[in-house]
């Protein structure tokens, strides 16, 4: 229960950061530990170089530019979750975060640290497969964007090589008044989820849907877009018909078994926390359904 | 693996040690400064028993290294106390049954202590929420909410009594 002996490094600048993990051998990032330092206690992992990023500043901030909402990597949930400016412009974040752990681990866990760390049953990385979010990622050889859907590999893979790190988050912001909804069943609150979906809908004055995102997590390797779901929704008018037979194309999931449920249970899961989500978001969109 | 320096602010006193990175704020509590009324439960992180306010806020000790928290401000259960008697909280926790073995209570009190600064009237349900992350295995958790939304009461009235 005490991790192995390693040596701790804590650069102040991001190219200090990326030198240190392209020349250090089996180093790893430390963003906000509440993954990590738990699979070091147990000794699932051993490195020989821990690199902790929170003293990086170029790391940290929220910024909204161009359309899109910027968010440092190394910034805390527990700051993105009381953050007006994620409220107003990404309010679909803002209310994952309430289910992310407890706020013992939000305020020391990272945005930046779940995306990497990438557990199938974790909200953030749901909330990005909704959004599209773009991912920059960091090394001695710059920067690179890589959109959310490149960035899930698979069962907690991501496109990061060995020596690059998430430097921020970009999210696309919605049109003013979009409806979002964000629903998941664990057995208790702060337990990772069976099952979970975010939802995201832009409907107009004529309750057409005029965009819309659905995505699901818990339920297969990595989080789920149901891209069926928005087609059947967009361009058509929303009422609560639309909603179940779009929640109804979550049935073509591939859901995983395991101890914690079958998999016939997630994929009824996954339809019916869809609906819920759906509701939610059309309900604040304005849409009486 | 060499040792490094780290300096700890604890309860307001400043603390400077050379330590190995590998250690916890947790075992650096409880076995640098012998402040061990920061209980140990599981070492990873599920229990809650080890939280500790860093800058003010709520953490567990056993997923941060004492490096980490160079430079830090740290309040564990012992600084919870005032220099006589019991805080409001605390005394609240006697009253009500709000502890039995006594195991989990140092991390309750430190949950509840960031809860009832940040909300002055919280619901049950919000108690409940906030206590997700503490186990108590006595199971004791309705004398624990019971403790909270007394104490909480307690100290809108503006009397530790």
């Amino acid at each position: 229960m005490k991790p192995a002996p390693f040596d701790y490094h804590a650069p102040r600048q991001l190219k200090e950061a990326a030198e240190l993990l392209a020349t250090l051998p089996n180093a790893k990032i430390l963003a906000g530990g509440q993954s990590l330092v738990p699979m070091m206690n147990f000794r699932y992992v051993i490195v020989d170089h821990l690199v902790d990023l929170g003293h990086v500043d170029d790391l940290r901030g929220i910024a909204v530019m161009d359309g899109r909402l910027r968010i440092g990597a190394m910034m805390r949930q527990r700051d993105l979750e009381l953050s007006p400016e994620i409220a107003r412009h990404c309010p679909l974040l803002a209310e994952a975060l309430r289910h992310v752990g407890h706020r013992q681990t939000r305020n020391r866990g990272t945005i930046g640290g779940s995306l990497a760390h990438a557990d199938p049953a974790a909200e953030l990385p749901a909330v990005c497969a909704a959004y599209d979010a773009v991912v920059h990622v960091a090394s001695i050889r710059g920067i690179r964007a890589v959109p959310f859907r490149d960035f899930s590999l698979g069962f907690m893979a991501t496109a990061l090589a060995p020596d690059e790190m998430i430097a921020a988050i970009e999210l696309p912001i919605w049109r003013p008044g979009h409806g979002f909804g964000f629903h998941e069943f664990a057995r208790r609150h702060g337990d990772f989820a069976l099952a979970g979906a975010a939802a995201l809908l832009d409907v107009g004055a004529d309750n057409v849907v005029r965009r819309a995102a659905l995505a699901l997590f818990g339920v297969a390797e990595q989080p789920v877009r149901v891209d069926a779901a928005a087609a059947a929704l967009t361009g058509k008018a929303i009422d609560s018909t639309a909603i179940q037979t779009a929640a109804a194309t979550a049935w073509l999931i591939e859901p995983i078994s395991d101890i914690h449920a079958g998999g016939e249970y997630r994929r009824h899961l996954a339809q019916v926390l869809s609906a819920r989500a759906l509701v939610d978001a059309a309900r604040r969109a304005g849409v009486d359904v | 693996m060499g040792k490094q320096a780290t300096r700890i602010t604890v309860n307001g006193k400043p603390h400077a040690r050379v330590v190995e990175a590998r250690l916890t704020l947790a075992d650096f509590l409880r076995h640098e400064l012998g402040l061990t009324g920061t209980h140990l439960g599981c070492e990873h992180g599920v229990c809650g028993a080890c939280t500790v306010l860093v800058d003010g806020r709520s953490a567990r000790s056993c997923l941060i290294f004492a490096m980490q928290a160079n430079g830090c401000e740290v309040i564990t259960v012992e600084g919870l106390t005032p220099d006589r008697g019991l805080s409001v909280l605390q005394q609240a926790f006697m009253d009500n049954h709000g502890l039995q073995c006594g195991f989990c209570t140092p991390g309750m009190l430190i949950t509840l202590t960031e809860l009832l600064r940040d909300n002055a009237d919280p619901t049950e349900q919000e108690v409940r929420e906030a206590l997700t992350g503490n186990l108590c295995r006595c199971t004791g958790y309705a004398g624990i909410v019971k403790a909270a939304l007394d104490a909480a009461q307690r100290l809108r009235n503006g009397s530790g009594a």
